[in-house]
């Protein structure tokens, strides 16, 4: 551990609520130690604002270890900061050096609307997921876990896009404002499971047709997204999804339907 | 006093749950619309319990202060959840299970609670596995399974080092899915900031939509609580930074017991403090005691040398030493305590002296640094991301933590407060375990309570309470509950002073590991009763708290939320004193065996503490739930 300390300056986003014109202000942030997680440093710098009398900056945060989804900054044009692999949270000030001019931003994206600063709303992969993001598994009606066999390869593949947190850095990553790398993570994981398979058309279909209308863009492959994603799922997972949309598109258009109606008394 | 009925069903214990549920009053489908629940809260219990009595068919509405349910800190858990599937054919049984957990919280919990929570843990897994859960598997498509610290046979479940997110993604899935239904109505960016009390009834909460500030009423047949654990009491843990105990203490407040609140469990494998900016400790999961030895140098002396450089000899394992049945999986009481105890010595690692090795030579040796990578790879990362070290060419170093509060609000069987209507799930409640959690319990009880407790338990409340019955908003009780958050609003801007909320958040944290932390002794305690109220008194004359009431202002959350702490910190510090005795987490001190074991003093503390609320500035009142334990017999804790 370190105990030399460094100056640098934070350019911030600062925005005073949702729909309201924006701009940058710079910051000077003296004492800052190498072991400091870069929203500690966010964290001085706002006890320092808040001693001056100025509101400090609001920043979405909460476990402060990679898992939460909840922080969510553009750094020098990042989605999440600097490095491949970890969220903001897990971003450390030894990052930097004396003199850096550090640019802090919201992630970036039509569906995401700034509620304050460096604070989005992110409500539209909720909605996503209320789309068809799940497995229809009614409390209680569950068979015996090991009734049904999955292979190892599958589970860790399927284990692999359901790491996603749910951060939206590959929306703010992606020119587009994409959420593919979201959609596909969630439907490759439900869909690579065979509990997934009975409802795996349909819920390719309505979360994809969901997504399209919340003002996300569209994919043009070019992998921002899985490089910019903390979880660093692959874009395979893209292609897979793409499959799946069109299987599902097909099936359902020669999918024969049931005359008769449902058979409760 | 308060009047506290267990209401334990009669009957053997294995025959108590099953006979009860049998027995218990119905709500008829076609009335289960008619009624509304309010649940607060979005992690494995309230989630799981909103999307359960949707299936149900009641109505639900789904409080939680995070952007989505999909933020709750369960999301954090790493290493396991138990269940006694026996499937790795070890020995395990649902009574096996039950008693692993019961002597792990050392006998302060409610026998019966604790068998119906082993007993609905296979459920558990089947449900998970059923909505997609990708848990680990073996080659042959089983699900694998790993050991945790105070049992002796492998039922612990698992998703890599990211079980609790996995899980809860699984609930969320199932809310997610009650929400597209319309049998759920979540409500985001929404605290609780009261409960309504109706005829002594709970009907209804206050909540303030933390984004335009908009303080609104809400009405319901009955609340449940499922907003986790206190410990950011601490300021520092491993608890996310919005973790807090608002929505129980404003219930404790309105009546509602807060039992054991001095029950804290303090995590033995967590990365050491660095400085005094810090604001989160991560935890190292409990699964890497599996394959990592724990040690500190024999003498101190060598203490600063390169780990490496001191040779097997010199290297004490102490957990090994002490408890050699157990060894490295004792306990995490036990084994937090251990650590306290060689660096005390002055055998601790690390600049501060306040770290021990957890120590993976030999695992790769066994197994290959890619074997090690396998199991524990995404650890590693984190270890690596916070320290800039290579855990596998230099031991991990650690320290114990706070991690998690076995105490919270006092529940019957019915998981239901002595507050009627007033449900309280997962960590916010205290009934499962005791003084002491062992490691993956915390995802089973909060699943168990969510997913197959409280949808039977609310309708036997609910049967008593006629349809439509509810309280209208407008009564006096909604518009006196608002006025008073709106009052401590005005309050917390009125003091303009000259620190920033995280000034006392620290302090407070800084007398509460000191007085109430891994050890406790009557005059530290004491201390703590005075200093506390001192510390509160000067929040309440010099904080300050910047901007205004009627837009996103973290300061103002975390204000009022730190407000509760320093109240919390007090009654948890008269909990410690009263409770004249050492179990679990708690340790007096005074009371210990000569190789500095708790001891236990069932003639006296047999019992839960269940703290009533008297009013502002007078001593609350500390009522008694005796714990009769009918098929087992209370022995001493041994791991050795």
């Amino acid at each position: 551990m370190s105990t030399k300390t460094f100056s640098v300056t934070i350019r911030v986003w600062r925005q005073s609520a949702a729909g309201r014109p924006g701009r940058f202000v710079d910051y000077p942030v003296a004492g800052v130690s190498p072991d400091m997680s870069f929203l500690e440093m966010l964290d001085v710098v706002n006890d320092g604002l808040t001693l001056k009398g100025e509101e400090p900056i609001a920043f979405a945060h909460d476990c402060r270890e990679g898992i939460c989804g909840t922080c969510s900054l553009t750094i020098d044009g990042k989605p999440h900061g600097p490095h491949e692999g970890v969220a903001t949270c897990q971003t450390y000030m030894r990052s930097y050096k004396e003199g850096d001019l550090i640019v802090v931003e919201p992630f970036r994206a039509r569906a995401f609307p700034v509620q304050k600063d460096l604070v989005t709303d992110r409500s539209a992969f909720d909605k996503i997921q209320q789309a068809g993001g799940f497995i229809t598994a009614r409390t209680g009606s569950a068979p015996d876990a090991n009734s049904v066999p999955i292979a190892k390869g599958v589970a860790d593949l399927a284990m692999d896009a359901a790491q996603c947190i749910g951060c939206g850095a590959c929306v703010a990553a992606c020119k587009n404002s994409s959420a593919m790398l979201f959609v596909a993570a969630k439907v490759s994981h439900l869909g690579l499971l065979p509990q997934g398979q009975p409802e795996r058309d349909r819920r390719v279909l309505s979360m994809v047709r969901t997504m399209d209308s919340l003002g996300f863009g569209g994919c043009t492959n070019q992998y921002e997204c899985s490089a910019a994603c903390p979880k660093l799922i692959s874009h395979d997972f893209i292609a897979r999804l793409n499959r799946d949309y069109a299987k599902a598109v097909f099936r359902t258009a020669f999918e024969p339907v049931a005359a008769g109606g449902g058979g409760e008394g | 006093m308060a009047k506290l009925e267990s209401k334990v069903p009669p009957g053997p214990l294995a025959d108590k749950w099953q006979s009860y549920k049998a027995s218990m009053r119905l709500v008829n489908p076609a009335n289960k619309r008619k009624y509304e629940v309010i649940v607060v809260g979005a992690g494995l219990a309230g989630s799981s319990a909103s999307a359960t009595l949707s299936e149900l068919g009641y109505k639900v509405s789904n409080f939680v202060f995070h952007d989505s349910p999909r933020r709750a800190h369960s999301i954090a858990a790493q290493g396991g959840i138990n269940a006694a599937k026996n499937y790795q054919n070890d020995g395990d049984s649902v009574h096996r299970l039950f008693y692993d957990t019961l002597k792990g919280g050392d006998y302060r919990a409610r026998e019966s609670n604790v068998h119906r929570l082993a007993e609905v843990s296979a459920n558990i897994i089947d449900q998970c596995a059923a909505q997609g859960v990708p848990f680990a598997r073996e080659y042959g498509g089983l699900l694998a399974n790993r050991s945790f610290g105070g049992a002796q046979v492998s039922r612990t479940f698992y998703a890599r080092g990211q079980t609790g997110q996995q899980l809860l993604l699984g609930a969320y899935s199932a809310l997610s899915r009650a929400v597209a239904g319309g049998g759920v109505t979540l409500h985001t960016q929404m605290e609780m900031l009261d409960l309504v009390v109706v005829d002594g009834h709970a009907k209804g909460i206050i909540a303030r939509n933390l984004v335009t500030g908009e303080v609104t009423r809400h009405t319901a047949d009955a609340v449940v609580l499922a907003t986790g654990g206190y410990g950011n009491v601490f300021n520092l843990s491993t608890y996310a930074r919005g973790s807090n105990a608002t929505a129980i203490w404003r219930a404790y407040k309105r009546g509602a017991c807060f039992a054991n609140p001095c029950f804290t469990q303090i995590h033995p494998t967590c990365i050491p403090v660095s400085g005094d900016y810090q604001s989160k400790l991560t935890l190292m999961s409990e699964s890497l005691r599996n394959d990592g030895r724990i040690w500190v140098p024999k003498r101190k002396e060598d203490r600063l040398k390169p780990p490496g450089s001191i040779p097997e000899e010199d290297r004490d394992y102490y957990l090994e030493r002490m408890y050699p049945s157990f060894g490295n999986l004792s306990p995490r009481d036990i084994s937090s305590r251990a650590a306290k105890r060689v660096c005390d010595e002055g055998r601790g690692v690390g600049e501060t002296g306040l770290g021990v090795y957890l120590d993976f030579g030999e695992a790769i040796g066994r197994l290959g640094e890619a074997g090690v990578r396998e199991r524990y790879g995404n650890l590693f990362d984190i270890y690596h991301e916070i320290t800039n070290e290579n855990a596998y060419k230099v031991p991990m170093r650690i320290f114990p933590a706070v991690h998690y509060t076995m105490g919270g609000l006092w529940v019957d069987y019915d998981l239901m407060s002595n507050v009627p209507g007033l449900f309280v799930l997962g960590e916010a409640n205290f009934s499962d375990h005791g003084a002491n959690r062992l490691g993956a319990s915390a995802l089973m009880q909060g699943l168990a309570d969510g997913y197959f407790v409280v949808p039977y338990t609310i309708g036997n409340y609910l049967a008593t309470q006629k349809p439509g019955s509810r309280p209208s908003v407008d009564r006096p009780e909604f518009l006196q509950a608002k006025q008073s958050v709106d009052a401590g609003t005005a309050r917390l801007f009125g003091i303009n002073g000259k620190q920033p909320v995280s000034h006392f958040h620290k302090r407070l944290g800084h007398l509460m590991w000191q007085y109430c932390g891994m050890a406790r002794t009557r005059e530290g305690l004491e201390k703590g009763l005075k200093e506390i109220p001192a510390l509160r008194a000067e929040f309440w004359e010099n904080v300050k708290v910047p901007g205004s009431a009627d837009s996103l202002n973290q300061s103002l959350e975390q204000a009022a939320r730190v407000g509760d702490f320093l109240e919390l910190g007090e009654l948890m510090c008269r909990d410690a004193l009263a409770r004249d005795e050492s179990c679990g987490c708690h340790f007096r001190e005074e009371h210990q065996y000569p190789d500095g074991e708790c001891k236990r003093d069932d003639e006296h503390f047999a019992h839960a503490a269940a703290w009533e609320y008297a009013g502002e500035g007078k001593e609350p009142v500390r009522n008694v739930e005796n714990l009769n334990y009918e098929s087992v017999k209370m022995s001493v804790r041994n791991y050795k």
